[in-house]
């Protein structure tokens, strides 16, 4: 057997050649890659602070009652009284209106916001000229189900609406400045790109935790995230979301009211016919108003106060001097 | 077109129907929903699904008369369910295919040479018929589910390959579903499709049940694959695609032919006939596993079903975690028909339905079982899918009246599946000094199964807070100090000394703003103790309303064990499980 040939000279460069890129390349990468802090906590992501203000200068403090047990006669008469939809939609502007659809619900059962008020309050829209009108919400239950049962996308889609349902890219988090509790908190705040009017439609009713749900708890429907954890401090989160919301304006349907088992309800022996529509710039004004219909004071619903020292707006509803109106 | 072209186009025309029926298995009335598919046609058409439940419940259910038809097509024309209409079937012929391509004759006549290990299925099939047939009630239990082929690839396309898919972005809606051990689920479905590349056809030979049961069922076909007497060079071709490994070259075990009839293809001396008359070589018209292997099988069987209850999982240590979906029949009833198709699963709106896994014994695998947190909500009070979709009706259809207790069924009150229960020590009311009742507001019913009482407890303080100036709505505080707007919630009161409490609207640090004034006479003097109580309403569950949808489990803010949990206690459907009287 012949001994193995020793090494050349040609054989020798080429490996010390490979040798040394194999470090390097080694060497580059670890030097790369290399990491002497290890991973950080949490990132602290600064949030956009707040929402922009859709409430319309001259309009402030306006407010109607409606009574009446047809919605889409109310709503009407509510709005004349305040001085017509064309004081608060001009041609080419883009609404978004905020429904409570926060259960899969039939609107017989006034859990959700009634369709027929939806339909109306989107033509008065259009009719004003509107350019696109938006209906959202963020429900509790599948929100899919929650638009069909209520009857609120048919509706909504019938008077010519856009439907957006939430989907995680729609939120971002949004901080209210001065706020506790809205700190970097996921926001519905996809629907709201390109609007310029906000109108918010609720029901009137019975809530355990909170007292009451009305429009001003209805915007608890734009929060994403584990929102549930608000239950823990419910008066300020509300108060919060009235200072965060500036809307052109309210609705708040009290044609029929749930007294019992709110906010999900789930039987007519929950429900009692109050026949009265409230319409109006200030929500809090609206909302202790609303209350009326539930036979509660203002002091029994502390988000009430703590919003109008917020500056959010007024609880004695009576000073803005209501038009009373009746079909 | 040939016959093979027609075979193949059945194979790949059921195959998309079934993965197609799978997909529309969902509540809507889009034409890619449950808008009026016959979404359980393949389980219908299965005579094992039909055989095993006739065993166990004496009864043949609805749409499982179907099976009649496969029954009849096979008693004439052998097993051709298997080679043109099994959708597991195509899938396991293609990936064996896919093993197969560039082999060498020598090498594909090797595999697809007849085994006797090929009897094994037999065995499977008398295990799962005699475990059906025989149980500590009568009737047993529909273990078949888990290797019948329509079953497990219903229940993998179903379970895994679906959610799988839309977790990659394909046809989801919404967030994604979860869908617990869908892994395992997986697992055995690749595994089986895997094993083609050992042998084709792998598991249609040796393992599968429902083959096994058609073999036996074509034992008098009509029309039937075999050698002409004449011709025949003895070349060997017509077993090199021959799917069922029947040895067409020798006596031909028709049990084991699937009707490809590659071997009419192959064969080049025309020496292969699908005939009325018996093959030339000879026939072997049933299998041979053995009658001692038989005997095993069928005895092991019926030990099986009362075997595994010695535990008592059916009677007094039944798992009061195993919540099942509204209409379940009684547990062993139940276990009676339930094939684990996974068809409820698929086909609940919030996605509750889950496979229950090991933790509730081999004999519940991939059983349904409610999961409040993997699902997107709890079971929707008027929702009555699932039992309307049941093939086999271990989940019986009820009418929305029963499910609800209203018209007839008022008497009955609504149809509960189990009850909360508050976790006193974990739910923030009770436990933590927070206001909470989320699980409350999202009680579905009417009235509400959850309500509240209010308590006032005194709140813990880091020091001992002493009046100063008190007066009006306004006390001054001579000790102590309040956290910046802590008590200013709405929550929170001064408790004074006549038991009169009054809320606080707003505070400082050394002083209080009331929402009401204190009546001249409960003034607290000055220098006296100053108690500030929270409001905190704490859940209770009422158990005649509690109708254990978990809704109120799935909203829990307490995330990882939630502080409202639903078990199986109360359950309609087995009135030994009653909770109250």
């Amino acid at each position: 057997m012949r001994p193995a040939d020793p090494l050349n000279r040609r054989e020798f460069l080429r490996r010390a050649a490979g040798a040394g890129l194999g470090i390097a390349l080694a060497g580059g990468l670890s030097g790369l890659a290399f990491d002497p802090e290890g991973p950080a906590g949490l990132p602290r992501e600064e949030a956009k602070t707040g929402l922009p203000d859709f409430s319309l200068p001259g309009t402030a403090g306006r407010l109607a009652i409606a009574r009446g047990a047809e919605r889409r006669e109310t709503l009407g008469l509510a709005l004349r009284a305040l001085g017509g939809i064309e004081s608060f939609v001009r041609p080419g502007d883009r609404v978004l209106i905020k429904v409570n659809a926060a259960f899969a619900s039939p609107p017989i059962l006034s859990a959700t916001t009634h369709p027929d008020l939806v339909f109306e309050l989107v033509r008065l829209c259009f009719a004003a000229g509107a350019a696109a009108v938006v209906v959202t919400d963020n429900p509790i239950n599948d929100p899919a189900s929650c638009f069909a049962l209520s009857g609120i996308g048919p509706a909504a889609r019938r008077a010519g609406a856009a439907l957006v349902l939430p989907s995680e890219g729609l939120f971002t988090p949004v901080s209210l400045a001065g706020g506790s509790l809205i700190r970097n908190w996921p926001v519905l705040t996809g629907p709201l790109a390109g609007v310029t009017r906000l109108i918010g439609v609720a029901p009137v009713k019975d809530h355990h935790r909170s007292g009451a749900s009305m429009t001003l708890k209805n915007w608890y429907g734009l929060l994403g995230g584990r929102r549930n954890l608000f239950h823990q401090d419910v008066h300020r989160l509300i108060a919060e979301l009235a200072v965060l919301v500036r809307p052109t304006l309210v609705v708040l349907d009290g044609t029929t009211a749930m007294m019992t088992n709110g906010p999900t309800g789930g039987s007519l022996s929950d429900l009692r016919e109050t026949r009265t529509l409230i319409a109006g710039t200030d929500p809090v004004a609206v909302d202790a108003c609303g209350a009326e219909l539930l036979g509660k004071r203002p002091e029994d619903l502390p988000f009430l106060g703590a919003a109008e020292r917020a500056g959010a707006g007024t609880v004695d509803f009576r000073r803005l001097a209501p038009a009373e109106v009746s079909a | 077109m040939s016959l093979i072209t027609a075979r193949r186009a059945s194979q790949v025309f059921f195959t998309a129907l079934f993965l197609w029926f799978c997909a529309a298995a969902t509540l809507g009335e889009r034409f890619s929903e449950l808008s009026g598919w016959p979404v359980n046609l393949f389980l219908e058409l299965d005579p094992l699904v039909a055989l095993a439940t006739l065993l166990s419940t004496h009864t043949l259910y609805r749409g499982l008369l179907w099976a009649l038809l496969t029954v009849c097509v096979t008693i004439l024309l052998g097993r051709v369910f298997c080679g043109w209409v099994c959708p597991f079937g195509a899938m396991h012929q293609f990936v064996g295919w896919l093993g197969m391509r560039g082999r060498s004759l020598p090498a594909r006549l090797e595999k697809n040479r007849f085994l006797p290990a090929q009897n094994l299925k037999v065995l499977v099939l008398a295990f799962f018929l005699a475990a059906a047939a025989l149980g500590p009630a009568g009737g047993g239990s529909l273990w078949a589910g888990l290797l019948d082929p329509i079953c497990l690839a219903q229940r993998s396309v179903n379970l895994a390959l679906l959610p799988f898919l839309e977790r990659l972005g394909v046809a989801a809606r919404g967030e994604p579903r979860l869908a617990q051990g869908a892994l395992a689920i997986a697992a055995v479905f690749l595994a089986a499709l895997l094993l083609n590349l050992h042998r084709p056809r792998f598991f249609c030979r040796f393992l599968c049940p429902l083959g096994a049961l058609l073999g036996l069922i074509g034992r008098f076909a009509l029309l039937r694959i075999g050698r002409t007497a004449e011709a025949c060079s003895g070349c060997g071709l017509c077993e090199r695609a021959c799917e069922g490994a029947c040895a067409p070259t020798g006596r031909i075990r028709t049990p084991e032919c699937v009707v490809c009839l590659n071997c009419l293809a192959d064969c080049r001396h025309g020496a292969i006939a699908l005939a009325t008359r018996p093959s030339a070589g000879g026939e072997i018209p049933l299998p041979d596993p053995g009658r001692r292997a038989v005997l095993a099988a069928l005895v092991s069987g019926a030990a099986l079903v009362p075997l595994g209850r010695v535990g008592g999982s059916t009677a007094a240590a039944w798992s009061p975690s195993l919540v099942r979906p509204p209409g379940a029949l009684a547990e062993e009833e139940f276990l009676a028909r339930c094939i684990r198709c996974g068809q409820c699963m698929r086909v609940c709106p919030t996605h509750v339905i889950q496979p229950a896994g090991l933790e509730e014994g081999f004999e519940a695998l991939w059983t349904p079982k409610l999961d409040f947190r993997a699902g997107r909500s709890g079971c929707q009070h008027t929702c009555i899918a699932c039992g309307h979709l049941c093939p086999t009706a271990a989940i019986r259809p009820l009418r929305l009246e029963e499910r609800l207790g209203t018209a007839e069924f008022a008497g009955r009150g609504p149809l509960r599946i189990g009850c909360a229960f508050v976790d006193r020590g974990r739910c923030l009311p009770w436990a933590m000094d927070r206001p909470c009742i989320v699980c409350q507001e999202n009680c579905p019913v009417s009235p509400k199964a959850i309500f509240t009482r209010a308590v006032y407890p005194p709140v813990r303080m880091e020091e001992p807070l002493r009046v100063g100036e008190a007066g009006g709505e306004r006390i001054g505080l001579a000790a102590g100090r309040l956290e910046a707007g802590r008590f200013a919630t709405g929550d929170y009161f001064v408790q004074l000394a006549s038991g009169r409490r009054i809320r606080i609207r707003g505070h400082g640090e050394r002083e209080i703003e009331l929402s009401a004034a204190i009546p001249d006479t409960e003034l607290p003097a000055a220098g006296s103790a100053l108690e500030i109580a929270i409001r905190l309403q704490q859940p209770y569950v009422d158990p005649r309303r509690c109708i254990g949808c978990g809704v109120c489990e799935h909203e829990c803010p307490v995330l990882g064990k939630r502080a409202i949990r639903v078990t199986a206690e109360n359950e309609s459907r087995h009135p030994r499980h009653r909770m109250t009287l």
